[in-house]
């Protein structure tokens, strides 16, 4: 299995939408290298007919009736939020127009 | 009063919630003298970020007037009303802020309580304030709070355990009799251990998860931190039960916790030693202490049986790829958007994509960040199967093993942690380190089963505490509690008296009381 380099860590940031540094790629490369090599063992602990375990008490089936619950008001949701305007989230551009 | 205070404060939650029945306190003295407590030493501790004394004053008089009233008033109040407990801060309340430990949430208040938070409230028990935690509950030694590490009230300059060492700590200071953790990997038990308190994993959904800020959904679960057993195992029936608004939740009666705490033998019981879960990598004084404990549980009457778990050698790396991978998607939601922080790009094009960036980078610290981008790895494509894929296979073999290991034993018990305190900053460079101190508390969590942890005693090369663990098959919560209570009131009785007592004098008011009990 490769091992996680500079240009994965920049690659994986930029997924995850995290503004990294130089110096913060540079650190998290090497730290990360270290990490991964000790959990690499796990791909060769179980073979193909092993299921896989999502959820440690199965459950299947969970309903409820499709009437309206609980819910917040407007006033509520956006209490925390760092924009508002006439109700709603108010955000910067979404799309990169200029 | 100063001594009625500090002995108040020394009492459990039983204790408490008997004397309050008998009206020999008030609630809002007890509230009082635990407020007074945390003004006292949570300087030298930092185990709480807020502190809710008006709220949980008002309703310890609440509690008090309905008393005073008598009728059914009185009988209506929940046996532990007007016993106070403080609160993890990665569980939202109204009317606090709550910070899960992180810059990006400093200052957001909740519009919703969690479910937990809404049954204590419905017991009447007074809010104390929300305590310290690793940020978003990454980390075994609460260093990786935005707010300051946690002191270990047994030597301030150790860890308290992580990530939930606020409300260990708090306990052991005797700042709170009950209080509230959250366990995805051992964030209750393993800050239980070191500090030299009782913390439980109740089974995976026999707690509503409501409320509680997600860090690994399939892993997570909120439980009891206390200084006895028995306080655990009545604060559990509390906040325990099935909550629609958590569809992981069990809907399995769990009402025989205090009765079973009340058992008082294990005689016949089989209790099993996992060969993976001690020895090598395991502090000398640790097993020295774990030793101890199997040795009065066969005079106790218990079976020792050994079993073998092999595939926990590869629990720790499935919980590395597990964890991280449910972290990156539950923190997604944390974008600047919704709520708490927005930090703006200094330069270049304003797109909410950069803001994003931006926010993020500010907000989160670099454990969170490390998870994040491990867990992004972890789901990539082309990694997926060998990675996450096979973390999940394995998570399969770790439930056969145990019950495999539960066919042979009724519970079984292992240290719950490697090693005692360790100092602050002394992992902190080495993440890898930091994570092997959860290598016996993480196989409960990967399997769903409950897991509890007591005192066992010092070690004898630092004179730190050591965690003893016990592990009972999915709902079976109850073994726990039997199994504890008795090795609990066997050490006790050799101790001369609860671990607790010989812990160090905190603060200033207690200097001439110190040692009285």
């Amino acid at each position: 299995m490769a091992a996680i380099n500079r240009d994965d860590v920049a690659h994986l940031a930029r997924l995850a939408h995290i503004e990294m540094s130089a110096e913060e790629l540079d650190r998290m490369a090497v730290e990360l290298a270290v990490i991964v090599d000790s959990v690499k063992s796990v791909s060769e602990a179980a073979g193909e007919d092993v299921p896989a375990t999502s959820h440690p008490i199965p459950l299947t089936n969970v309903f409820r009736e499709d009437v309206v619950g609980h819910t917040f008001t407007a006033e509520q949701a956006l209490s925390g939020a760092p924009d508002a305007f006439e109700n709603r989230f108010k955000v910067p551009a979404i799309l990169d127009e200029g | 009063m100063t001594e009625l205070k500090n002995e108040l404060i020394r009492h459990s939650a039983a204790d408490l919630a008997a004397k309050l029945a008998a009206r020999e306190v008030t609630a809002v003295e007890v509230t009082q003298a635990h407020l007074d407590r945390i003004a006292d030493v949570d300087g030298q501790v930092n185990a709480f970020l807020h502190v809710n004394s008006e709220e949980a004053l008002a309703v310890a008089a609440e509690v008090d007037a309905a008393r005073a009233a008598g009728g059914s008033a009185a009988e209506e109040l929940h046996a532990l009303a007007g016993v106070p407990i403080a609160v993890k801060d990665l569980i939202v309340t109204i009317g606090q802020p709550t910070t899960a430990g992180s810059k990006i949430l400093e200052g957001w208040h909740s519009p919703y309580d969690a479910t937990v938070v809404k049954k204590l409230r419905a017991a009447k028990m007074p809010i104390l304030g929300k305590t310290n935690l690793d940020e978003f509950a990454m980390g075994s030694s609460t260093e990786h709070s935005a707010y300051g590490p946690t002191r270990n009230p047994w030597d301030l300059d150790r860890i308290p355990g992580g990530s939930g060492g606020g409300s260990a700590a708090a306990v052991a200071a005797f700042e709170a009799p009950l209080a509230l953790g959250t366990d995805t990997g051992g964030s209750i038990r393993q800050p239980g251990a070191v500090t030299g308190t009782v913390g439980v994993k109740p089974t995976y959904g026999a707690v509503s998860r409501y409320g509680a800020i997600a860090m690994a959904s399939s892993l997570d679960q909120i439980g009891p931190v206390s200084r006895t057993v028995l306080d655990s195992a009545l604060l559990q029936e509390v906040i325990g039960g099935h909550d629609p608004f958590d569809s992981t939740s069990l809907t399995d009666p769990f009402n025989n916790l205090v009765a079973a705490a009340r058992v008082g033998n294990v005689a016949g019981m089989k209790i099993g030693i996992v060969k993976e879960l001690h020895g090598e990598g395991y502090q000398a004084g640790v097993e020295n202490r774990f030793n101890e404990s199997l040795q009065l549980l066969k005079d106790a009457g218990a079976e020792i049986v050994e079993v073998s778990c092999p595939n926990l050698k590869y629990a720790l790396g499935a919980y590395y790829l597990i964890m991280p991978s449910e972290v990156s998607s539950n923190l997604a939601k944390f974008d600047g958007v919704r709520f708490g922080m927005r930090v703006l790009p200094k330069d270049g094009p304003m797109t909410i994509e950069r803001v994003m960036g931006a926010t993020r980078a500010a907000g989160f610290g670099d454990e969170v960040k490390r998870r994040i981008i491990l867990g992004t790895y972890a789901l990539s494509a082309g990694y997926y199967d060998a990675y996450y894929g096979s973390a999940q296979k394995v998570r399969t073999l770790i439930q056969r093993d145990f019950d495999a290991a539960f066919a042979k034993a009724d519970v079984l018990i292992s240290p719950t942690a490697p090693t005692t305190a360790f100092k602050l900053g002394e992992k902190l460079d080495d993440p890898l380190a930091m994570y092997l101190n959860d290598v016996a508390t993480i196989p409960a969590n990967l399997a769903g089963i409950p897991g509890l942890s007591l005192p066992g005693g010092l070690a004898d090369e630092d004179g730190l505490p050591v965690g003893i663990q016990l592990l009972a098959p999915a709902r079976q919560d109850a073994r726990l509690y039997r199994v504890g209570a008795v090795l609990e009131s066997i050490l006790e009785e050799k101790w001369g008296g609860p671990m607790l007592a010989q812990a160090p004098v905190l603060g200033s008011a207690t200097t001439t009381a110190g040692g009285s009990n």
